[in-house]
């Protein structure tokens, strides 16, 4: 009980007609890695989206870190220690990296523009803290070469390194991962892979992964909720889910559905070929 | 420890404004030739000059709001006018029909600072409601209230067509409108102007790039380039943008002051939303989130003027006076400001600053210029 991070109640979200979450609940422990996963539009991203406060679900309740979360704004959520990358990198193109990764730190900068103009004692000190910080995260995820670049001049495989080292930056209590590796080659999954790896053992931060890559989420996920039209229909450890009856015709059904509709549109274009 | 030059070793000075010994000595020659120059330039040039340093500190005040936090302001002559009348009416004449107080400089400059961001205060959560055009909209608004104001306000402002006089510009009993003598040198009023003007730009500059190059600055582009993401790194939108929408005025306010003090008259015709697009244009040609754009850009526009002034004497087609000639002289300057912002929109989005800074770059690899 003591270790319960985030307990995540029957949230319910729609938008104007689509229902993107019905009745979604599950829970995530301190230092877990926990994986979402589902078809494309299953609502993956909605739950981020109100787990972090950008989206206000219409039922339910969401209790991070104790505190009840629902309904409140995107920042005070980050200071009570949630931090997300984006399925779209959302960097600030026009900064550097490092300014990306010191904007992560935001947070733990306390000084105001009062002092920022004079820009002596404590605004000096925190920036100098800060940068050294923001330095260990550049070192950990190897952008040393980019520190000073603007990011959106860099390579996507970077750009997600660094949305990544952002989110870091924010020393979080949960990190919220949505398809890290997407669009990756196998070597930079795999480097993203062990980062994830050494974020975990190293750090013992908490995570939610949600990932297309399903070998990815096997290996390296604690448990795994799979979620289908809104609607969750499995969790459970990589391996029991993997073999669930329900996970297996949803996934399968796709491409069930998607090879009946071929077979149909050939048949139908025969026949239409076969009429003239 | 010692390294090739321009090694930087320690983060407090990889951080510092003018990282390198070169970059402080060619700011520290820079700034006593600008001293210098004071004590030689004809009265006209000094005037131009001063009223360019002042509105540099109300371009450096839009660019904060605008080309750092990214909320597009059109009323930015609004708060210019706040502070040319409050400065007025703090600092005129007492006993004549029109408010005023008779007090120093020192008091009425940073008042009128102070009451135009808190105008911009109270102007501010509209911002965190509304963005891009709808705030540009709603700013646009405000001159128009500006306007309506100052024209009705006889008591401060004395009226469409007659107006009041500037504030004194009296520091601690010393009158920088007479003439006056500096370490044995003569000055006019427009060189003492000048000279004071750009002592308050360079305070007022260095305490902006204090502001932006820290965490305040961060988290303004940070909105500016995505505000979700930016609030989910913890940054309150609604309080950032106040300190922007409030910094931002204040820097106006001080301008206000000073370039109607310079002028010696205000008329309340003159807060009108061209002023505004005249401030968005010095941003844009010298450089959206950029100090020395901002005052690029303001000294640019301050002597655009002068600029057509020279030319009508060798272009044939741009006359001097009003009548005659194909062009006058406003008119091909009003030409080439519309066709300045057009062309720096598109071809330099970084403005004169960034223009600069190429030309720096290919001079430092020169002559590796590839
Ligand atoms: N802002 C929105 N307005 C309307 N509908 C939305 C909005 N956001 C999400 N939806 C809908 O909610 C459903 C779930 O979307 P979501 O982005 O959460 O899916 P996902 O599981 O992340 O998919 P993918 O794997 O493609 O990223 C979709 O039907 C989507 O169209
Ligand atoms: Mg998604």
């Amino acid at each position: 009980m003591t270790d319960r991070l985030l307990t995540v109640t029957d949230i319910r979200l729609a938008f104007a007609g689509v229902v993107a979450l019905d009745d979604v609940g599950f829970e995530v422990n301190q230092g877990e890695l926990f994986a979402i996963i589902g078809p494309n539009g299953a609502g993956k991203t909605s739950i981020f989206n109100c787990l972090n406060g950008v989206y206000h679900p219409q039922q339910g309740s969401i209790t991070f870190a104790g505190h009840d979360i629902l309904g409140m704004r995107a920042h005070r959520i980050a200071e009570l220690g949630m931090a997300r990358t984006f399925q779209n990198i959302e960097l600030f193109e026009n900064l550097t990296v490092l300014d990306n990764i010191l904007l992560g730190r935001h947070l733990s900068f306390s000084y105001g523009p009062f002092s920022a103009a004079i820009y002596r004692g404590r605004a000096k000190r925190e920036e100098i803290e800060n940068r050294a910080r923001a330095e260990d995260i550049i070192d950990f995820l190897e952008i040393q070469a980019f520190r000073k670049s603007l990011v959106g001049m860099l390579p996507y495989g970077v750009q997600k390194r660094v949305e990544l080292g952002r989110a870091l930056a924010m020393d979080p209590k949960l990190l919220l991962l949505d398809e890290p590796v997407a669009g990756m080659n196998l070597e930079e999954t795999e480097d993203i892979a062990r980062f994830i790896l050494d974020i975990k053992e190293e750090l013992g931060i908490a995570m939610i992964l949600v990932e297309h890559d399903m070998g990815l989420v096997m290996d390296i996920a604690d448990r795994v909720m799979v979620l289908d039209f809104g609607r969750k229909i499995a969790e459970g450890v990589p391996s029991v889910v993997q073999q669930d009856p329900e996970v297996i015709r949803a996934y399968l059904g796709e491409e069930f559905k998607s090879e009946e509709l071929h077979s149909a549109e050939v048949e139908a274009a025969e026949a239409t070929g076969g009429a003239s | 420890m010692r390294g090739r030059p321009g090694l930087v070793t320690a983060y407090q000075r990889d951080m510092a404004i003018f990282p390198t010994n070169t970059q402080r000595v060619w700011f520290a020659a820079f700034a006593l030739v600008m001293a210098l120059l004071t004590f030689v330039l004809s009265d006209d040039l000094a005037l131009r000059g001063a009223s360019a340093a002042a509105a540099a500190v109300g371009a450096i005040g839009l660019n904060l709001v605008t080309g750092w936090a990214g909320q597009i302001s059109l009323g930015h002559a609004f708060f210019l006018g706040i502070g040319a009348y409050t400065a007025a009416a703090l600092g005129g004449e007492t006993g004549g029909p029109l408010i005023g107080l008779g007090l120093e400089m020192w008091i009425w400059l940073p008042a009128a600072g102070l009451v135009a961001a808190v105008a911009g205060i109270v102007v501010a959560p509209i911002a965190t409601r509304l963005r891009g055009l709808y705030l540009a909209f709603v700013t646009l608004g405000l001159v128009f209230i500006g306007e309506h104001i100052f024209r009705e306000w006889d008591s401060l402002t004395g009226g469409i067509g007659v107006g009041r006089s500037a504030p004194k510009p009296i520091l601690f009993g010393y009158d920088l409108s007479r003439e006056g003598s500096f370490l044995g040198f003569t000055l006019s009023a427009e060189q003492q102007y000048l000279l004071f003007a750009l002592v308050v730009l360079l305070v007022m500059g260095f305490l902006a790039k204090n502001l932006v190059r820290g965490r305040v600055g961060r988290a303004f582009s940070a909105i500016r380039d995505r505000d979700v993401a930016a609030e989910i790194m913890g940054i309150n939108l609604a309080r950032h943008k106040l300190i922007a929408f409030a910094i931002s005025s204040f820097y106006a306010g001080i301008a206000g002051a000073l370039l109607w003090t310079f002028v010696g008259f205000i008329e309340p015709r003159s807060f009108s939303l061209t002023l505004s697009i005249v401030y968005i244009a010095m941003i844009l040609i010298g450089g959206a989130a950029s100090i020395m754009g901002s005052i690029m850009g303001a000294v640019f526009i301050t002597f655009l003027p002068r600029i057509v002034d020279l030319l009508s004497g060798y272009v044939p087609f741009i006359e001097d006076s009003p009548t005659g000639g194909f062009l006058t002289v406003s008119q091909v300057e009003q030409i080439l400001f519309g066709l300045l912002i057009v062309v720096f929109l598109i071809v330099e989005p970084l403005g004169l600053y960034g223009i600069w800074i190429r030309i720096r770059n290919y001079w430092k690899a020169w002559p590796f210029s590839y």
